[in-house]
Parts: structure tokens; sequence; C-alpha cells
């Protein structure tokens, strides 16, 4: 009965957020609104016995990701007033999509709820499982190679990313410090030879 | 009781509100790389639901690699959201045909 309430309470504010995110008229709300998605999507994970996904939803999605929205939204400055206008042209072909996806899904969840009704939940865990433990032991065994991929990866994006986004600007002057290194004593220093004056 | 088509229900709508907000807002990029890690929510939220209900950590490992996949989506999306800044003044989807034949 109290799963049914957690579900009923969190999902709705998850729809709730989810429709704020595409409605609302300024980026920032929307991002918060996002964040909120975020956090409800994080307490019914727990329902489902995924804590510690639930835990990395939180930290790197909230804590990064949407940190990082926020910072791009409010650096760019984007005008709320030419953001929206589109809704009225675009609403028949969104509408039509939206449609036929609702359809699928209706079709594959409910009508054929015979066969998806019929997988019942396993008993809870008890309370000394670690979903932490047993996802660590598949991880670094079974899908040990996509982890590593999935470190190349994120390394591949810090470099891209900061690639992208660095700039050189032609009148700041920095140290060259490859070419200070490099420089040789005959480019610096000239010797000249030249006769004393005679002081009259 | 709370079965999974329930909780399927809920990812369901909750992609379906992503497709809508792609549609409703195809005018901003970085509301539309809202929607679309909205979108990739309501997958991982999927892979949870069926790894609860068949009772298999594999789900979760999915979600673990999907997660990291999107943060690197993320990072990268933004970084070319800044730098398209830095050289048209906007992030407007209409701006952005110069390479339309």
């Amino acid at each position: 009965m109290s799963e049914a309430i957690i579900f009923y309470v969190f999902g709705a504010i998850l729809l709730g957020g989810a429709i704020g995110v595409i409605a609302s008229r300024n980026a920032v709300h929307s991002a918060m609104f996002l964040v909120l998605s975020f956090f409800t999507s994080a307490f019914l994970w727990m329902l489902l016995e995924a804590e510690f996904l639930a835990i990395v939803l939180v930290l790197v999605y909230v804590g990064a990701v949407m940190v990082l929205f926020l910072f791009v939204v409010m650096m760019l400055d984007v005008g709320v007033d030419r953001m929206r206008g589109g809704f009225t042209r675009y609403a028949p072909l969104g509408l039509a999509v939206v449609a036929l996806v609702v359809g699928m899904l209706g079709v594959l969840v409910w009508s054929r709820t015979g066969g998806l009704g019929g997988i019942e939940a396993p008993p809870r865990a008890p309370a000394n499982y670690s979903n932490t433990e047993a996802l660590g032991a598949v991880l670094y065994t079974d899908y040990v190679y996509a982890f590593e991929l999935a470190a190349v990866l994120l390394l591949v994006a810090i470099v891209a990313a900061i690639t992208l986004t660095m700039r050189k600007r032609p009148d700041l002057k920095v140290q060259d410090i490859g070419k200070q290194v490099a420089t040789r004593r005959e480019d610096r220093v000239r010797l000249v030879r030249m006769d004393a004056e005679k002081d009259e | 009781m709370i079965g999974l088509p329930h909780y399927l229900t809920l990812a369901a709508i909750l992609f379906i509100l992503s497709i809508a907000g792609i549609f409703i807002n195809r005018r901003n990029v970085i509301l539309l790389l809202m929607c679309v890690e909205l979108m990739l929510l309501a997958v991982n939220f999927n892979f949870i639901i069926m790894s609860r209900f068949l009772d298999d950590i594999a789900g979760q490992v999915f979600v673990f690699f999907i997660l990291t996949v999107a943060a690197a989506e993320a990072a990268i999306g933004l970084a070319i959201l800044v730098v398209l800044f830095r050289s048209r003044r906007s992030v407007q989807v209409d701006d952005m045909g110069s390479m339309k034949g």
C-alpha cells in the first residue's frame, strides 16, 4: 500500500516536472524542472531497488550535468521572447507523432497485459543486501571491457570539450614556454665590435 | 498493487512528453538537449524496471553505461553550443541553415 502511495505521488511529481521542462517559457525554469524530474526519478529508482544508480543519478545528473546546463543557459543569455512561437506551427505534426507513439506503447503495455502483468516482482531483497556490491561484482568481471571503454570515452569527451571551447586570442600576451626553452644564445645576443671614441 | 504495467506506463508517458517537448521547442537547441536528457531518463527507467521485475542486474549495468555516455554527450553538446553561440550570437535552430544546399 505504501508502495502505491510513493509510486503515485512521485510519479505525479515526475510527470509534472517533465511538463514544466517542455512548457515553461524560461530556459532556467526548464533546467530547474529537469532537476526536479531527476530527483523524483531517483526516489522511484530506490523503490525499484536500484539504490546505487539512484545516488549516481543525483550526483552525476543533478550535480554535474544540470549545473553545466544552467551554466551554459545563463552564460549564453538566450532571449526569452524569440524562444517560443513555434508551438502552433509544429503542434499538428507533434500531436500526430505523439498519438502514434501513444498508440504503439498502449498496445504493447496494456492490451497485451496478459503477458506483462503476469510478471510478478521478485520478493524484496533482505536488509543486508548491497546493491552496490552486486553491481560492482558484475561490472568488474563480466563488463570490464565495457567499463574500460566507458573510461576512454569520458577521456575523449573531456579532450573534445576542451578543444572545442578553447580559443586563442591573438592580442593576448602570454608566455610560450616551449619557445623560451628552445631559444639559443645566437637569437638573443649580438656581439658588436666598435672602436672606442676618443674624447677630444 | 503496483505492477509492471504501471511502471512501464509511467516511463512511456515520460518518453512521450519528451517527444512532445522536442516538437514544441524545436527552435531552441538548449531545450532540445534538455528534452533528449528527459528521453534518456525514460529509457533508463525502463531498464531499471525490467532489471527489478526480471531480477537481473544486467539492466542496471546498462543504465550505468547510458549515464556515462549521456554525461559525455551533454558535455560535448554544450561545448558545441558555446562555440556556435560565439560565432553566431544565437542558438536558434532557424539560424542554422547555412549548410543547406
